[in-house]
C-alpha cells in the first residue's frame, strides 16, 4: 500500500512543479484534493479545453444565493495541475475538504467559524480580532529565513537541497504545528479529511493526497475514527450548488480574504510557464510593457537591468534573482526611478490581466438565476426584438423594473438603453429594451462580482469608485447609486468623491458635483443612506468651492463667464436646498465678496448681485446703486450689457411676478436721464429682447395697469406710455379685482393637491384688493 | 583628530569603523574597491553594534545603490531636498574608494572644465600643449585613480555641460584631442550624481545622459515619529550653534509643523481619511527645521519665550506658499477643510488665518 501526502503551498508554482514530478514518478489510483466535495461532478469539465484558468469554483447556498464562496485556481496552482494530470490519465479525483454545505448552515451551539484559506468571503469576515493560525505557513517559513518571496525560497532552499521536497515540508510543518494555536474550523475540516481518507484506504491501494501543507501533520497523525465522528456530529448541512466561473489575476491578487497571499499571480505564471532565462524574459517583458505605453526602454537598458538584478542577488547572497530583485532593477534602470512606471509594470506584469473562460455548457451561475427570478417577479421578459417601454416610477413595479435595468447596465449588460427623449416629469422613464445573446456571456463574467444582481452591481460600483480618476466619473457613480438604488455602494462612492474632490483643481467640476448631492441630501432619494457621510462630503465640497471660486473668476472669456454663471446658479440652488444655515452664510459671504470685484466679468457679476439681492443680503437702495453703476460712463458697453443680462437672467416671468424686483428695475429705468437713455437703449434691448413675447406683453401690461398712484412720478419717457414709478406705502402693488366663481375654481383643487402633496380646500373669504 | 576644521570628511570622521569593516571583510571585492559590497551596505546602515547607522531608511535602496556601483553603471540619487542624497553619496564614496573629496559641485555656472579638464595657461603659452599643462578635473582624477567621483546637484548644471559626461560614462574614456590622446578609466572608477527633480530652476537631464544612470529615489522619512525625532535633534543642534536663547522645545508645535508638512507633502491627512492638494514647494524636513528655528527665535526675542502657534504660523505660510496664486488656494483649502475642525488646533487655525 502506498499513500503519499503532498503538502503544497496554495498557488505555489514551485509546489505545482514538484507535485507533477512526484505524480509522474509514483502514479496513484485515486487523487484526493483539498476542496469542496460537492464539486466532484464538476471535475470532468477540467478536460474541456473551454475551461481556461484562471477559473474559480463558485459555491452558493441554494436558498440564499447571497451566501457564496469562491475557490480560485490558476494554471500554476498545484491543485489545478494535479486535477488536470488525473483527468488526463483517467485517475479518479475526489475533493475531500469539509463539505461547503456545513458552512452555509446556521452554526450549531458551538461557534465554529469554519474559514479555511480558500474560503474567500467568510475568511474576510472572521479574519480580524481573534488570534489566527498562519494563513501561509510556507510563506512564513520563508520570511523567517529572510526571504520576501516564498517561491524563490522554495526554489533556493527546498528544491536545491536535494532532499525529497514534500517530506521536508511535512517535517517543518509538524514542528510548527506543535506550538501554533489550532483553529476550531481547521480541526473540524481535518476530522472530515481523515474520515474520507480512512474510507478511501479501504477501497484503494495507491492514494495521493494534495492539501495545504498546514494540514499534513494532522492527516498523518493517528486519530481514532470515533473521535473524528464525535467532532463531526451535530453539524447541520445546508443545500448548496456549485459551478465554474471565470476569474482574473487581478481578483486573485486583490482578494484580501484569500489567505495564501497571491500578490503576484503574473510573476507566478511567469515562473511556472518559463523554463529558462526567467530573469531575462521577465525584464524583456517589462521593457515591452513600457514601450507599449510610449516610454523608451532599449535592449541596452534591459541588459543593464539584468546585470543589476544579478548583482543584487549576489549582494543579498541568493543563488538567483527573485521578484524583489527584478522589480528593483527594473525600477532603477528601466523606469528612471519613477513610481508611476513601476506601478505600470506591477499592474500589467506582476499581477497580470489574464481573464479565464468557461465552456458554454456550464451550469447556470446564481447571478443568472437571480436575474431570471427578478425578471419573472417584475414581469419583464427578455426578448431579442427591440421595443420601447415607458416606466412610471410612481408605480412600485415600474420602479423595480427601472432599478433592475439600471443595475444591469452597471454590470455591463445594457439590456435597456434609456431613450433619448425622456419626458419632462422626473417620474417617467423611457427605455429601449433588446436582449442580445452575448449578454449571457457578460452575465457569467459578472458572476465574479456577486451572486445576486444588486450585490454584484454594488460590488462593481464600489470597484469603479475606487478606480475612478476624475471627479466627473465619480459624480456619475453617485447618480448611478441613486438610480439603481445601490445603498451598499454609497459609502465607497462618497469616499471616492471626497478624495477626488480634494485633488480636482477645476472649480467647475466641483460646482457640477454639488447639485446632485444636495438634491439627494434634501429629498433622501436613496433610502437608508448614510446621510451623515453625505452631508460631510457636501459640506467639504462646498467649502472647496468657496475657497477656489475667487481664483477661478478672474479674466474670463464670454463662454467661460457663461459657464461660471451656470455653475454658480447650480450651486446657489443647491445651497438653497441645504438646511445648514452656516453653509448658506458661507456661500453668500463668498459671492458677496466676489460680486464687488472690479475684474469680474459682467455676466457673473450681475448674476451674483441679483442672487444677493434675492437672498436679502442687499437692500433695495444698495441694489439700485449697483444697478446704476454699469450704465455710467466709466463702464465699457460690453461689460454693462453683460451685467444687465446677468442681473435679469432667468426669464421675464420672474419679473412679472416678483413685485420687489419689478419695482427695483422700474425705478432704475426711470432714473436713467433722458439724454443718456438713447445710449443705453441697445444694451437694454439686448436683455429685454431675449424675453418671450408673451412675457414682454405681460410685463408691459403689468407696468401700464397695475401700479397705483402715489409716491414719485416718473418724467416723460421717450417711447411714451404711462409708467407709474415708486411704490405704495406697503410696498405692494395692488391686485386687479377679479370675480371668482367658487364652484368652478374648486374644480382643479384635487389635482393641485396631488401635485403639491398637501390638501387644498376652498374657504369662503373676502376678495383681495381694495 | 584635533584639526580645527568645521567639518571633517566622512572617511576621517569614521576612519575607525572603516578600518574595522575592512579588516574583517573576507568577501570578494570588486576591482578597485576598498571593501566588499556587503560591507559597504553594513557601513551605511550600521550593524547595531560598533558600526553606527549613517542612513535611516529602506535597506533595499542602499542595496540597489551599491549593486549599481558594482555593475559599473553610474548612480543617480534623486529626491526632494533634505532626503540625505549628498550624505549617502559621501559615505558611499568614503566606503568604496576611501576618498570622498573628488567632488564636482553643480551650479548654474559649472563649466565644462570642471567635468573634463582645463589648461594651465602659463604652461600652455610657454611649452605648448602638453600633459603637464593639463589641469585635470575631479572626474579625470577619479578616472586615473580608479576611484568614485561625486557630482552634486547635477540638474543645476547647464545642459550642454551635463552632456560632457556621456562619453565618460559610456566609453569610460576621456579624449584629449589637443594632445591627440585619451585618458582611460582604471577599474574602480564610477560616478555618483545627486539631483532633485522638484525644485525650481533645474535643467532636465537629456535622455541620452539619463540612460547612462541607474536611478535610486530616496524617499522622505517614512513615519511621523522618525521625522519628529530628526527635527527635534537638528533644532537642538542648530539652536546651540546659532546661540539662540533657550526656548523650551515645544513638542506640541514641532509635532504640529511636522504633521502639516507631512500632510501637505503626501496629499493625505495622517489618519488617511481626507485627501488634500499638495503645494508646489517641496516641504522637506529641512524646511520644517527652519520653520521651528525661526519660530523659536520669534518666541525668544519678541514673544513670551514659549513657542506658540502664532510663532510658527507665519513660517509655515512662507514655506507652503511658494506660488502666490495656486499655493495660496491650497493652503486656505487645507486650513478650512482640515485644520478648522481638528480638535486642539483652533489656536493654530486662528493664527494661520490671521497671518
Amino acid at each position: 500500500m502506498s499513500e503519499r501526502i503532498y503538502g503544497i503551498r496554495h498557488h505555489g508554482p514551485g509546489s505545482a512543479r514538484a507535485l507533477l514530478r512526484e505524480l509522474e514518478a509514483d502514479p496513484p489510483e485515486v487523487l484526493l484534493v483539498e476542496g469542496p466535495p460537492e464539486a466532484d461532478d464538476l471535475v470532468r469539465w477540467v478536460a474541456d479545453d473551454g475551461l481556461e484558468p484562471p477559473v474559480a469554483l463558485l459555491g452558493w447556498a441554494v436558498d440564499d444565493p447571497g451566501q457564496a464562496a469562491f475557490w480560485p485556481f490558476a494554471v500554476f496552482s498545484p491543485e489545478w495541475q494535479a486535477i488536470r494530470w488525473a483527468v488526463r490519465r483517467g485517475v479518479r479525483v475526489r475533493f475531500f475538504d469539509l463539505p461547503y454545505a456545513y458552512r452555509v448552515a446556521p452554526p450549531p451551539s458551538s461557534p465554529s467559524t469554519a474559514a479555511g484559506p480558500e474560503e474567500a468571503g467568510e475568511a474576510e469576515e472572521s479574519a480580524d480580532g481573534e488570534v489566527r493560525r498562519p494563513v501561509d505557513p510556507i510563506g512564513e517559513l520563508a520570511a523567517a529565513a529572510g526571504h520576501d518571496d516564498p517561491e524563490r525560497w522554495w526554489e533556493d532552499v527546498v528544491e536545491h537541497r536535494g532532499v525529497p521536497v514534500f517530506d521536508a515540508i511535512a517535517e517543518a510543518m509538524g514542528a510548527i504545528r506543535e506550538t501554533a494555536p489550532d483553529d476550531p474550523g481547521d480541526l473540524l475540516r481535518e476530522a472530515w479529511m481523515r474520515t474520507v481518507l480512512r474510507e478511501e484506504r479501504r477501497r484503494q491501494q495507491r492514494i495521493a493526497v494534495v492539501c495545504g501543507a498546514w494540514h499534513v501533520p494532522a492527516l498523518t497523525r493517528a486519530v481514532p475514527a470515533k473521535e473524528d465522528a464525535a467532532r463531526l456530529r451535530g453539524h447541520r448541512r445546508g443545500k448548496v450548488a456549485f459551478t465554474w466561473v471565470p476569474w482574473t489575476y487581478g481578483r486573485l491578487a486583490s482578494w484580501s480574504g484569500y489567505g495564501a497571499g497571491v500578490r503576484s499571480p503574473g510573476w507566478y505564471h511567469h515562473l511556472f510557464s518559463t523554463g529558462d532565462d526567467v530573469i531575462t524574459r521577465w525584464l524583456v517583458g517589462a521593457a515591452g510593457v513600457l514601450r507599449a505605453e510610449g516610454f523608451a526602454a532599449s535592449p541596452a537598458e534591459v541588459i543593464e537591468a539584468v546585470r543589476l538584478a544579478e548583482a543584487l542577488a549576489t549582494l543579498r547572497g541568493r543563488p538567483l534573482a527573485g521578484l524583489a530583485e527584478v522589480t528593483e532593477a527594473a525600477e532603477a534602470v528601466l523606469c528612471d526611478g519613477e513610481p508611476l512606471r513601476s506601478e505600470l509594470i506591477a499592474r500589467r506584469l506582476v499581477v497580470g490581466e489574464r481573464l479565464g473562460a468557461v465552456p458554454a455548457g456550464m451550469p447556470a451561475i446564481p447571478l443568472v438565476r437571480d436575474l431570471t427570478a427578478t425578471q419573472r417577479a417584475v414581469r419583464l421578459r427578455p426578448d431579442a426584438v427591440e421595443r420601447t417601454r415607458d416606466l412610471d416610477l410612481r408605480q412600485d413595479n415600474d420602479l423595480r423594473r427601472s432599478r433592475l435595468l439600471h443595475r444591469l447596465r452597471v454590470l455591463g449588460v445594457p439590456w435597456g438603453e434609456p431613450a433619448a427623449g425622456r419626458g419632462t416629469g422626473t417620474f417617467r422613464e423611457q427605455w429601449r429594451l433588446a436582449w442580445q445573446p452575448e449578454f449571457a456571456v457578460r452575465l457569467v463574467e459578472a458572476g465574479m462580482w456577486g451572486t445576486t444582481v444588486p450585490a454584484a452591481a454594488t460590488a462593481r460600483t464600489v470597484q469603479r469608485a475606487r478606480d475612478a480618476t476624475a471627479l466627473a466619473e465619480v459624480t456619475e457613480l453617485v447618480e448611478t447609486c441613486l438610480l439603481a438604488d445601490l445603498t451598499g455602494a454609497y459609502p465607497a462612492v462618497l469616499a471616492a468623491l471626497d478624495a477626488r474632490a480634494a485633488l480636482d483643481t477645476d472649480v467647475h467640476h466641483l460646482m457640477a458635483a454639488l447639485p446632485a448631492l444636495a438634491r439627494t441630501l434634501r429629498y433622501g432619494d436613496v433610502r437608508r443612506t448614510d446621510l451623515a457621510g453625505l452631508s460631510t462630503v457636501t459640506t467639504s465640497l462646498l467649502a472647496r468651492v468657496c475657497v477656489a471660486l475667487p481664483a477661478a473668476a478672474g479674466s474670463l472669456s464670454e463662454a467661460a463667464a457663461r459657464r461660471l454663471r451656470d455653475g454658480m446658479d447650480g450651486v446657489h440652488r443647491a445651497v438653497g436646498l441645504l438646511t445648514d444655515g452656516t453653509l448658506r452664510g458661507r456661500w453668500l459671504d463668498t459671492i458677496g465678496a466676489l460680486a464687488v470685484r472690479p475684474d469680474l466679468h459682467g455676466l457673473p457679476a450681475g448674476r451674483l448681485t441679483r442672487l444677493l439681492f434675492d437672498a436679502g443680503r442687499l437692500d433695495a437702495a444698495e441694489a439700485r446703486r449697483r444697478l446704476r453703476l454699469p450704465l455710467t460712463v466709466g463702464t465699457p458697453p460690453a461689460h454693462a450689457a453683460a451685467w444687465v443680462e446677468g442681473f435679469l437672467s432667468g426669464g421675464g416671468l420672474l419679473l412679472v411676478h416678483d413685485e420687489t424686483l419689478l419695482s427695483l428695475v422700474d425705478d432704475w429705468l426711470t432714473d436713467i436721464p433722458a439724454e443718456t437713455f438713447d445710449d443705453v437703449l441697445p444694451l437694454l434691448r439686448r436683455t429685454f429682447g431675449a424675453f418671450e413675447p408673451a412675457e414682454r406683453r405681460a410685463l408691459s401690461e403689468r407696468i401700464a395697469g397695475g401700479r397705483p398712484e402715489g409716491g414719485r412720478t416718473a418724467g416723460d419717457r421717450p417711447e411714451g406710455g404711462r409708467i407709474a414709478g415708486g411704490r405704495t406705502e406697503g410696498g405692494r402693488i395692488a391686485e386687479p379685482e377679479v370675480a371668482l366663481d367658487p364652484a368652478r375654481a374648486s374644480a382643479p383643487l384635487p389635482l393641485l393637491s396631488t401635485l403639491l402633496g398637501r390638501r387644498l380646500t376652498v374657504t369662503p373669504t373676502r376678495q383681495k384688493g381694495e | 583628530m584635533n584639526e580645527p576644521v568645521l567639518r571633517q570628511h566622512a572617511e576621517e570622521q569614521y576612519a575607525e569603523e572603516l578600518a574595522l569593516l575592512t579588516a574583517g571583510d573576507e568577501r570578494v571585492r570588486p576591482p578597485g574597491w576598498r571593501m566588499s559590497p556587503q560591507a559597504v551596505v553594513t557601513y551605511l546602515l550600521g550593524d547595531g553594534d560598533k558600526i553606527t547607522p549613517k542612513y535611516v531608511g529602506p535597506r533595499r535602496l542602499i542595496e540597489v545603490a551599491v549593486a549599481t556601483l558594482a555593475t559599473d553603471r553610474a548612480l543617480l540619487l534623486l529626491g526632494v531636498p533634505g532626503t540625505a542624497k549628498t550624505w549617502v553619496s559621501e559615505h558611499l564614496t568614503a566606503a568604496i574608494s576611501g576618498d570622498s573629496t573628488l567632488l564636482v559641485q553643480g551650479t548654474a555656472g559649472t563649466a565644462e572644465e570642471a567635468i573634463r579638464y582645463g589648461w594651465n595657461y602659463a604652461r600652455l603659452l610657454a611649452d605648448g600643449p602638453s600633459d603637464a599643462a593639463l589641469v585635470p578635473s575631479p572626474v579625470l582624477r577619479a578616472m586615473r585613480g580608479g576611484a568614485i567621483v561625486r557630482v552634486e546637484e547635477l540638474t543645476r548644471v547647464p545642459s550642454d555641460v551635463q552632456d560632457a559626461l556621456i562619453t565618460v560614462l559610456s566609453e569610460k574614456t576621456l579624449p584629449v584631442p589637443e594632445l591627440n590622446t585619451e585618458v582611460r578609466a582604471r577599474r574602480g572608477f564610477n560616478l555618483i550624481a545627486t539631483a532633485n527633480d522638484r525644485d525650481r530652476g533645474v535643467n532636465e537631464l537629456s535622455s541620452a545622459l539619463r540612460r547612462r544612470f541607474n536611478t535610486v529615489v530616496l524617499p522622505v522619512t517614512r513615519t511621523a515619529e522618525d521625522e519628529v525625532a530628526i527635527v527635534v535633534r537638528r533644532v537642538a543642534q542648530l539652536g546651540r550653534a546659532l546661540e539662540l536663547p533657550e526656548v523650551p522645545a515645544a513638542m506640541e508645535e514641532i509635532r504640529r509643523v511636522v504633521t502639516v508638512f507631512r500632510e501637505l507633502r503626501s496629499g493625505m491627512t495622517e489618519d488617511g481619511r481626507t485627501r488634500v492638494k499638495s503645494p508646489t514647494g517641496s516641504l522637506s524636513t529641512a524646511e520644517a527645521i527652519s520653520v521651528i528655528t525661526n519660530g523659536m527665535a520669534l518666541a525668544a526675542h519678541f514673544g513670551d519665550g514659549i513657542l506658540r502657534p502664532g510663532d510658527v504660523a507665519a513660517g509655515i505660510l512662507g514655506a507652503v506658499v511658494k506660488d502666490p496664486v495656486s499655493d495660496a488656494v491650497v493652503w486656505r483649502e487645507y486650513l478650512e477643510t482640515v485644520v478648522r475642525d481638528r480638535p486642539g488646533w483652533l489656536g493654530f487655525y486662528r493664527a494661520a488665518r490671521d497671518v
